[in-house]
Formats: C-alpha cells, structure tokens, sequence
C-alpha cells in the first residue's frame, strides 16, 4: 500500500493539462461477468428471441394467412368439431373454435411480455420511492408506509386480486393495475430494509455535513446504491407478473376471450386435455420457457453484481473435496469471509 | 491569559485568544423506545452528559477517550448532525444548536467533518471527482470547468493525482481516500474541521503521512482542528489542547503539556501509564496502572463521579457527589480537572492500583466495592 | 414478555384486525360498479321487480345502516345468507371447509418435508450431483405457476391412470371419515400441486440459509472441537438455519389461500376457494364477506402459531 501511495505522490504534476483516466465503473465489471456466464446469456438470448416473435406477431399473422381470431370451421376443426392436431398449416393446432392456435401462443406472448414489463416497471418505481422514503426519513411517514407494505403483502392476494378485477371489469389494463399494486410491496419492503443499513453509511453523513437536501442524498448517494438490488428483484419479478396474469385469465377475471392470452387458453384448453393434448402443451410451454428464462437471468444478474457468493462456493467446494478425499475439514482454509 | 506557546508545527500563531466554537453544558440523551406498537420511553442512554469546551481560532483540540465515552457524539453534536437534548453550541458568535436544516445550510460551508473509516466514508458508486465537488454543487459555488479546476487543484494539494478525477473509492488504499476525505473537506474552504478519529484505521506510516498534511493544511488554510481520537500518543503530537472524556463527561482538559506531564485525574493517569512510551528502558521501568472492570453502561451511569466503580482511590464521597470542573491548586488556571481527590505530583498510583484489590477479593471475598471494578 | 400477556395482545390485535377486513371488504364491495339484484333477476327484469329484491335483501338502504346490520348479525355468529342460492352462509362455509383444510394442511406439511429436507441434504452436499440436481428442480418448481403444474399432472398422470383402468386418483373430494385411502387418492394430485412451488422455494431458502450458517465461526469451532459432521450439522446449524424458514412461513401462509383457489378450481374441490371465486364474479357480498373473515382468521391464527414456534427456535427472539 504505501508503495502505491509513494508512487502517486511522485506522479502529482503541477504543470500542463490534466489528462482524465477513465476509472472501471462497477457496472462495466458487471456486465463483464454477465457476459461469461453462459446460463444467463442463454436465458437472454431466449427472451429476446420472445420478444422479437411477439413484436412481429402480426406479421407473422400475416405471412401464414390466419389472423388470431379468425375460427376456422372447416379446416380447422375436425369432423366431430373438435381441434385438430398440428400440421403444415397449423403448427401448433387449432382451438375449440378452430383458430390457430400458433398464432394464438404469438399474440399471447404479446399480452404477457407486455403486462411483465409494464406491471415491473410501475411497481418499480413505486415501490423504489416508497421504500426509500420509508427507510431515509422514518419515523411517521416510515410507520404509515411500511405498515401499508406489510399489508398489502399480508393479504391473500389472489382473493384480493379477484375482488379488484371483479369491481374494475377485467380487462388488459385491469391486470397490469391488479398486478402493479401487489409488486410494490415486495420491492418496497426489500428498499426499505437497503435504504436503513445504508442510511448508517458514513458517506451519507458526510453528505449531511456537506449540507445537501434530503433530495439530493436520495438521488445521488442512495440510489446508485440500491440500483443492483432493485435490479435483481426486477429481473425476479417479471416472471411472477407474467404467472399472475395468466393465473388471473385463467380464472376468468383477466384478459378476456377472444383476445388470446396464456393463461386463458388453458383455461379453454380444460376441457379438452384429453383429446387434443397441442392445446394444453403448447402454451403451458411457452410459458413455462419464459418465466423459466427469466428466472435464470435473474440469478445470472444477481452472481454478476454481487460476486461474493462464489467465494462463499469455492471455501464449501474445498471443504467438499477435502473431505471425500478423506482429510479432516479443520485443515482447510476458510475462504469465506 | 495567554494559551502556553506550543512547540509542535500545529501551533498557531501566538496570542490568538479568538474562541471560534464554544459548547456550553451540552447534553445529549438518546432515548430507548419500549417495545409494542405505541412505545413508550423507557430509558435514556446518556451519551453526552453536560460538556462544555472552547475551540480556538488556528488551534487544535485534541479529544479523547474510550469508546462509550462520548466523544464521537459529541463531534456529531457539534458538527449539527444529531439534534441536541440541552445545551448551546455558539459558532463564531451564532448558537447553532437546534437550527432547521435551511438556516444550518451557511454554516456547513464553515464546518466539516472527515472520518474514521477511509472505505464508508466514501460513496462507493460515485466518481471521486463527484465526491470532492459535492460540496461545491450543493452551495451553487463553482461549475462546469470551473468546478472541475477547482476539484483538481484541491487533489493536488491534498496529494492525489488529479488524472485520477474519474477513478472510484475502490481504486485508491485507505491513505488516499483519507486525503480524498479532506479534499471534500476543504473544498469550501471551512473555518473549522472535526476529525472523527481519522487515522485510527491506517497503517502506522500512512499514519504519519497524514497527520503531516494535515498540520501543512492547518498553516496554510487557518483551519481550526477538533481532532479526536483514543490513541493519546497522536494526540500529544497534533494537538494544543487536550480534553479526557469518561462516559459522558469530561473529567480533565487543559493545555497539553500540563495535561501530559501531570495529569491530575486519575483516568487520565491510568491511560497515559497504558501508552506505549518511545524509550524500552523507560517502558520497562514504568508500571501500569491497570483498571478492572468495563465501562459502564450510558444507560445507567454509577452515581456521582462516574469513574468510581474504577477508580483506584476512590471513596465515599465520590460515590455520592458529583466532582465539579475546576482548577486544582498547584495547576495552570486553564488545566481542570473533575476529581474530589485528584492525583498529586510523585503518587504512584500503582501502590493502590485495583490488581492488588483484586487479588485480595479472589483470595478473601472482597473489599469495598469502589476498589474493585464496577460491573457494567 | 409473559406468555400469557403476549397471547391477550395477539388475539386482541387479531380482532382489530379481522374488524379492518370486514369494513374493508364491505367498502369494496358496495362501492363496486356491480348490481347484485340486477345480476341475480337476470335480464328480462322490471325495475319494480328489481326494486322487489333490493328490499328483500336490504340494499335499499344506507350503507352505515346496512354495516351495522351486517356487525349485528356477525356478532351473533350469522354470517348472512348467500344472494345467488338463499342458503346460509354458515352452511356453505361448512360444507365447503373441509375440503380446503384437507388441502392446506397437506400441502403445508408435504412443502415443509419436502422443502427442508432436500434444502439441508442440498446444503450438506453443496456442489455435488445431488445439490446440481436438486437446484435445477428447485429452478424449475419456482417457475410453475399453479394451475399449469395441475394441469400438466391432471393430463400426464390422471388421464392415463384412469384409462388405464386404475381408478385410485380422482378429481374432486372425498373426506377421509368416508375412506382414507380414497381421501389420499383424490387428494394426492392437489397436494403435490400446491406443495410444488412453496417447496422449490423452500428448498432454496433452507440451503441458502444452512450454507450461511455453516460458514459461521462458531459452526468452526464446533467442528473443531471434535464434535460429528452430523450433529454439528443437525444440533447447531440447522436450528439456526430454520430461523429465516420459520419466518418465510408466516409470509406465506397469506399467499396459502390463493394458491388453494387455483387448485380448488383446477382439480373441482369444491372448497372455499373454488366459492369464493364463483362468488366473487356473481357478486354475491355475503359469501365473499365471509370467506374472506375466514381467510382473514386463518391468517391471523396461522402467524400467531408461526411467531410462537419462531420464539421456540430461536431464543434470543423476545414474545414481543
């Protein structure tokens, strides 16, 4: 250490223009680490791939000739009228009303993608300024608002959510309002409990010294910090948004027929598991792929902002091999800190 | 009365009588809430109880004591971080205690802080350019290339290459992001600088290194000093005057030398026997005074002088009566000490130190409580 | 903290809290843009007519008025009459609880079993097949929502067993006072369905939990010391790892009753779940009302129990 700090002190000029070095911002470290893990990229890769079939979905319809809600009762039902299985002209099948349900999954993808992002990003927001608020001020204005966190939280959600849908009419915007109130909370609690360890932080009492606004502090000092964790609860909390809506189409009190969405082509697709097995598959894959993808992503996003784990992994793997080669595991070196 | 000239590098120019900070009777209570939905109070830690002291202009003050002692409280208090329980706290003139945050904002220019731990006091995610200019953008002083000149001539004065403008904390060792610290510090060009125990966490040769800026700074800027810290031997080197604090309280202060050569209380006699002196043979001929027994705890302060329970020659009187601060006969009129029987000049408190109470309790069953340490 | 005290203050607060949900739900209901006479006279209606059923079932008058009807009745132990089918609601609960308790206890005991013990086994052997293997299925047991996981064991496992000729799994309910092994074999297919998610996460939770704890010093030392790779791992590591389980428990009792409707409505259980939401879209106030005070109680009573075993498990925890 004082080697380095010789050197700098050698290196102070007083003459010429000061030339800038570009210090390694820890998010292009990050990102570096993203990069090499596999899983993640994967994951990343299968998410964008859904996306871009979603945003071409209509022209896909196009391309293959069969718009989302057109019944096709000829060719597409059988001759007792039920669906028939996949084939050259419907890939995936059809459904109980002869529509394509390829086209159908494809429009489908649409709703969830849309309602993920939109419902994650509303709850976002809130729930960062809300818990931040909560945990930098505190004391009232912290009872009120994390007492109302832990009951939105407490409260059966599907139960509510019902309610909610029932008295506001089910629509699109119904779910991504539904699914917005309860993804705060989560992300709300999580803020909070971040914002009160870092609140103690030295740096934002020297911030304080300074004379800097509560404003100031939150947004320069507070925030950055809490960028990676609400990153990773982001990225977690786009599948639970996607499951929650089909769930609710599902039970009828989502996205309403004849606009495809997942979970209300399962719900169709009930009746119908045992002769036409395309209709349950294929959407309960497509979604399963999606929130698997995510999910994935999401560790990824959490090992490659908060490398610490590995080390925790390394100590337990030497632990590991030292005993099932037979040495005693006091020998080993805690790598762990 | 004239302050005694010091011989250190730190001293300021003679005859400067002028009290930049004075902190009259300050208390700070932090209260226990009970548990439950509607807490009540259930008890105070007494954090600061009833301190007052004079900073003057271009001097340093050196605080010390243990942890619990209150002295980091104390700086916060003074600094306008934490709110205060009762007392005055006058700066250049103006009681500052209890100010809103706006009408505080002018005298954060004039007071700063820089801290203990050189890797929690900086911003992790910020740019250490950021971090130096904050000052500067939150009191609408300088921006644009002006900003950035500033930032860069103050790196240098400091000792920090200014092409390291855009590196991160994580980039520098801890004795860099000390002077980093300061930089921020001494952007705005304060009158007065607390340091909050700022070398404790660095190796012994950064230590030096620092502390030498820090004295070039103090000539070069007319900064005053409240320096604090636990380890007596930076303090002697730094400081003008000298404050002992004890849970709370402080119980003995006055110019250095006096303070150094002759303590009168016998805490202070028993953590400067605990220094480690420069001269083996002088270590090894000196004894220690050793205390039994921890601090106590600042929720429940012992009665009267609350060094008691540790003190070697305590007696009834120090348990029932607080000792007031004042000048001992035989001291220098500004060397107080808080003692209903302080240390006299040749005593060797080691004779009566609590070691040999203690053996004398493991072997019998005891003597007077006050001899033996207090529990917390 | 007495214990006494403390389980006074519990269901005292429990009360309070049941009342919230009751104002709550009421609020909801009868701001909501929905005609429960109309709904239930159908389409071809008068107003006369309309106004008939508004009478009959009190809608007519002001909302305070009927709130305190309504606390009237509560008090009394009725919980109203159903707007849809004119039976009690008291019996409709009845008939309908036993198929949701069987559910949820179930469900909670196998998540629980399941989730810890591959979690502690995962957490012991860390990095090796068994925990590689056991994390990709923790992976994928997160991601499944509910209803697919009970589609997807209905088509894969119902439908071929039973054309198969093995009649053992049923859909529906069948209480275990009639035949315990018809209960098992209607119930085995739900409990899996609603185990599966809560115990990947479990699972997760508990390897997480354990792998930090043994990491912790005193666990060193406990090793050290010569004490057995088991018991260090049994006596020491997990009663501490179990803390943060116990915890995750509470939370999720709440999320318990969503997860029951789905599977209530997926495998036709004709529990609570299944009513309330039949209820919910025919705006039928009084079952909704008093399903979700059942929910509500069932929360209540479930954290208490959580927060006593929580205070058994970890000492240091005050009954606060």
């Amino acid at each position: 250490m004082s080697l380095t700090e010789l050197e700098f002190q050698g290196e102070t000029t007083g003459s010429g223009p000061v030339q800038v070095i570009q210090g390694r911002s820890p998010w292009v470290l990050a990102w570096r680490r993203l990069r090499q893990d596999k899983v993640a990229v994967a994951s990343l890769i299968v998410i964008l791939l859904l996306a871009l079939l979603a945003i071409l979905a209509p022209v896909i319809a196009a391309w293959v000739g069969h718009p989302p809600n057109m019944p096709y009762t000829n060719q597409g039902l059988s001759s007792t009228g039920l669906p028939v299985a996949p084939s050259s002209t419907f890939f995936f099948g059809t459904d109980d009303l002869g529509r394509d349900l390829f086209i159908r999954v494809l429009y489908g993808a649409q709703v969830s993608l849309l309602v993920g992002f939109v419902s994650t990003l509303i709850g976002t927001v809130l729930g960062v300024a809300v818990g931040m608020m909560a945990g930098y001020f505190g004391g009232w204005i912290d009872t009120v608002l994390a007492r109302s966190t832990d009951a939105v939280l407490a409260f059966p959600y599907v139960v509510l959510a019902l309610a909610l849908a029932v008295v506001f009419g089910p629509s699109l915007l119904e779910v991504i309002v539904v699914i917005s109130f309860f993804s705060w909370a989560a992300i709300a609690r999580v803020v909070r409990g971040q914002t009160l360890s870092i609140k103690e932080k030295e740096y934002i009492e020297a911030a304080r010294s300074i004379g800097a606004s509560p404003m100031r502090i939150m947004v320069l000092d507070i925030l950055p910090n809490l960028i990676a964790p609400v990153l990773v609860l982001a990225t977690l909390a786009i599948p639970t948004a996607i499951v929650f809506e089909a769930t609710l189409s599902f039970l009828g009190v989502g996205v309403q027929p004849p606009t495809a969405s997942w979970g209300n082509l399962l719900s169709q697709a009930q009746a119908f598991y045992q002769t036409s097995w395309w209709y349950l598959i294929f959407p309960t894959a497509f979604l399963l792929l999606t929130t698997l993808a995510f999910n994935l992503l999401g560790d990824g996003v959490r090992d490659a902002l908060d490398p610490r784990t590995e080390r925790l992994f390394a100590a337990q793997r030497k632990r590991g091999r030292a005993r099932s080669k037979g040495a005693k595991p006091a020998a080993t070196v805690e790598g762990a800190s | 009365m004239t302050s005694p000239q010091a011989a250190t590098p730190a001293a300021a120019p003679p005859g400067e009588d002028d009290v930049l900070v004075r902190v009259e009777n300050l208390v700070k209570y932090f209260p226990i809430r009970g548990p439950g939905l509607l807490a009540r109070t259930v008890g105070h830690v007494q954090a600061v109880d009833g301190v007052s002291l004079e900073l003057r202009r271009g001097q340093t003050l050196g605080l010390v004591g243990e942890t619990g002692s209150g002295k980091t409280t104390l700086a916060r208090c003074i600094a306008g971080l934490i709110p205060i329980t009762s007392g005055r706290v006058i700066f250049d003139g103006h009681d500052i205690a209890g100010l809103s945050r706006r009408a505080m904002r002018p005298y954060r220019r004039d007071i700063q802080m820089i801290f203990q731990d050189p890797y929690g006091s900086l911003n992790p995610r910020r740019r250490v350019g950021s971090i130096i200019g904050d000052p500067f953008a939150v009191h609408h002083t300088a921006s644009g290339a002006a900003r950035k000149r500033a930032i860069q001539e103050l790196m240098e004065r400091v000792g920090l290459n200014p092409e390291h403008y855009n590196r991160f904390p994580a980039e520098f060792s801890g004795g860099q992001r000390q002077r980093i610290g300061l930089a921020r510090a001494l952007a705005l060009r304060p009158k007065l600088i607390i340091a909050d125990e700022p070398v404790s966490a660095l190796d012994v040769s950064i230590q030096a290194q620092i502390l030498n800026l820090l004295a070039d700074l103090q000539n070069d800027f007319g900064l005053t000093y409240l320096f604090i810290a636990h380890d007596l031997e930076v303090v002697r080197h730094v400081s003008n005057q000298v404050t002992v604090m004890y849970l709370g309280r402080i119980c003995e202060q006055g110019p250095k030398d006096p303070v150094y050569e002759k303590p009168r209380h016998p805490y202070t006699a028993a953590l400067l026997s605990a220094a480690p002196a420069a001269d083996p043979d002088a270590a090894a001929a000196r004894q220690r005074i050793i205390l039994t027994g921890d601090i106590p705890s600042p929720i429940n302060p012992p009665s009267g002088c609350r060094f008691h329970p540790r003190c070697p020659k305590a007696q009834d009187l120090c348990h029932e009566q607080d000792p007031p601060l004042e000048t001992k006969p035989g001291d220098a009129p500004e060397h107080q000490t808080a003692c209903h029987f302080p240390v006299q000049p040749g005593e060797d408190l080691t004779t009566t130190s609590t070691i040999a109470a203690a053996d004398a309790s493991a072997g019998t069953g005891g003597e007077g409580s006050s001899l033996t340490g207090g529990a917390a | 903290m007495g214990f006494a005290s403390f389980l006074i203050r519990r269901i005292l607060l429990g009360i309070v809290v049941l009342w919230f949900v009751t104002v709550a739900t009421f609020l909801l209901f009868f701001v909501a843009p929905q005609d429960p006479a109309r709904l239930l006279a159908g389409k071809n209606t008068t107003a006369a007519q309309i106004a008939n059923i508004n009478r009959r079932l009190g809608l007519d008058q002001p909302l305070i008025v009927q709130y305190w009807h309504y606390l009237d009745r509560l008090l009394h132990g009725d919980l109203g009459t159903s707007y849809l089918t004119g039976t009690s609601v008291n019996t409709i609960l009845k008939q309908d609880l036993p198929p949701t308790l069987s559910l949820l206890v179930g469900g909670v005991v196998l998540w629980l079993i399941v989730g810890i013990s591959v979690g502690i086994l995962s957490a012991t052997r860390a990095r090796t097949l068994l925990d590689r293997i056991s994390t990709t299925g923790v992976l994928i047991g997160i991601t499944f929502p509910t209803f697919v996981l009970g589609l997807l064991l209905l088509f894969a496992i119902y439908k071929p067993l039973n054309q198969a000729g093995f009649h053992w799994i049923q859909t529906g309910y069948e209480g275990p006072t009639q035949s315990v092994s018809g209960w098992v074999g209607h119930m085995i297919l739900p409990w899996i369905t609603i185990a599966a998610v809560s115990a990947a996460t479990y699972t997760r939770l508990t390897r997480g939990s354990l792998l930090d704890v043994l990491g912790e010093d005193y666990i060193r030392t406990a090793r050290s010391k010569g004490l057995s790779e088991r018991r260090v791992v049994y006596r020491h590591g997990v009663r501490a790892a179990l803390t943060p389980v116990v915890s995750q428990l509470g939370v999720d009792i709440g999320t318990l009753a969503g997860g029951a409707v789905v599977t209530e409505t997926v495998f036709g259980l004709g529990g609570i779940g299944q009513a309330s939401v039949t209820a919910i879209t025919t705006g039928d106030a009084p079952v909704v009302l008093g399903v979700v005070l059942m929910a509500a109680l069932f929360v209540v009573v479930a954290n208490l129990i959580v927060d006593i075993c929580y205070s058994i498990l970890d000492p240091r925890v005050k009954l606060a």
